[in-house]
This record gives C-alpha cells, sequence and structure tokens, in this order.
C-alpha cells in the first residue's frame, strides 16, 4: 500500500481531473491518493469522477484556496 | 458500455479545445473516449498544424487568436498539445477520417500518426456512436 502525491495548485481545467485519473491508472488496490489544487470546480468534480469510478474519497480538507482530497483505490 | 464519442469537425483553435477538454473529462470519469476527426478537424492532426487553428468568432486577422492564446498562458490552461498528450495517456482513441484524407489529398506521412489509432469512414463512426452514452459534433 503507497500514498501517491498528485500537486495541481495553480492548475486550471481540466489538468486536476486529467492528473487524478493519471494517478488512479497507475494505483492498486489499497493504495492512497492525495491530490492538492486550488481550481474551485475540481473540488467538486474529482469527487464526483473518482465515486464514478468505484473508489472512496475518504477526506476533503481545505486551508484558505486550497483543498486537499483524500482517496483509496478499491 | 460506458463510452463518449465525438466528431471533430471544425478545425477552429476554440473548438478543438473544446473537444479536448471534454474527451479528457470524460476519461477522468473513466469513460472510453474516441475523438473522430474528419475535415477542418483533421487539418489540426497535420505535422505541426495542432496548435495553430484561428478562433471560431472574433479571430480579427489573427489578432483575437493572439489575445486568447495569451490569456490562457496567463490562466495556466494546458496547450492543445499538451491536451491532446493526457488524451492518449488515459488511453483515449484519435480516429482519422480517411476520406477527409483523400479529398484534400492528405497522405498518412502528412499526419501526427504517433497520434493516431486508426483510418476509418464513417461505419466505424456510426458503430461507435451507438454505443456510446455520450455523442457530440464539434
Amino acid at each position: 500500500m503507497t500514498t501517491i502525491k498528485v500537486d495541481c495548485v495553480g492548475e486550471t481545467c481540466p489538468v486536476p481531473l486529467v492528473e487524478t485519473r493519471k494517478a488512479i491508472r497507475k494505483a492498486s488496490s489499497g493504495d492512497i491518493i492525495e491530490v492538492t489544487g486550488t481550481h474551485p470546480a475540481s473540488k467538486k468534480e474529482i469527487p464526483m469522477a473518482v465515486e464514478a469510478q468505484g473508489h472512496e474519497v475518504l477526506e476533503i480538507k481545505e486551508e484558505g484556496d486550497t483543498w486537499k482530497i483524500v482517496i483509496k483505490i478499491r | 458500455m460506458n463510452k463518449a464519442t465525438i466528431v471533430v469537425h471544425s478545425g477552429d483553435l476554440d473548438k478543438v479545445y473544446s473537444a479536448l477538454i471534454i474527451g479528457n473529462g470524460a476519461l477522468a470519469m473513466g469513460m472510453d473516449v474516441s475523438l473522430y476527426f474528419t475535415f477542418w478537424g483533421l487539418m489540426r492532426l497535420k505535422k505541426g498544424e495542432l496548435e495553430t487553428g484561428s478562433l471560431s468568432r472574433m479571430n480579427f486577422l489573427g489578432l483575437g487568436r493572439w489575445m486568447v492564446k495569451r490569456k490562457m498562458r496567463q490562466a495556466n490552461v494546458r496547450t492543445l498539445e499538451g491536451l491532446m498528450q493526457d488524451f492518449i495517456d488515459l488511453g483515449g482513441k484519435v480516429f482519422a477520417c480517411d476520406m477527409t484524407m483523400e479529398i484534400m489529398g492528405i497522405r498518412k506521412e502528412d499526419l501526427r500518426q504517433d497520434l493516431i489509432s486508426e483510418y476509418c469512414a464513417v461505419g466505424t463512426y456510426v458503430k461507435e456512436a451507438r454505443e456510446s452514452e455520450i455523442t457530440l459534433f464539434i
């Protein structure tokens, strides 16, 4: 089990979604993916994409303009 | 089948952006995606021409295009080349219309063969489109 960090701070549509998907494709079952970013819509859309693919959103944290989404691969 | 099939008929910069952003978005949601490049869209698959389309409106002989490109750089929007690479990396498929190639006199050597997964005609598109949940004509 590994933790993969994806840094999308300062990136805009569709990069945070795309980079999250790249990480999901590389991950194996049980892995944790932490995506950080600032693009507001992606904070909503990444969890949608994660759930559509049957994975789990463990946590969504926010600090100022930066958010962090923690994903567990099923 | 969880699939999106998009016809890229326009070669305009803004419309190719739409196609690649939607295509990448659908891939990111876990869908299969096929882009069918035809007519003016296929021109963007010629070597060195991906980024060269004009704006569909307010191009003003390239001035509008230049301004939009500059704004995009400031907003840190990924280039079409980058989005195309993402699309391929995420398993998206690129189809080139062979009739367009014939009538426009385009040879395979003129095209970005590194991006294209298949050269095809309307039958392939219809077959894929009928099993797709999303189909768009851009």
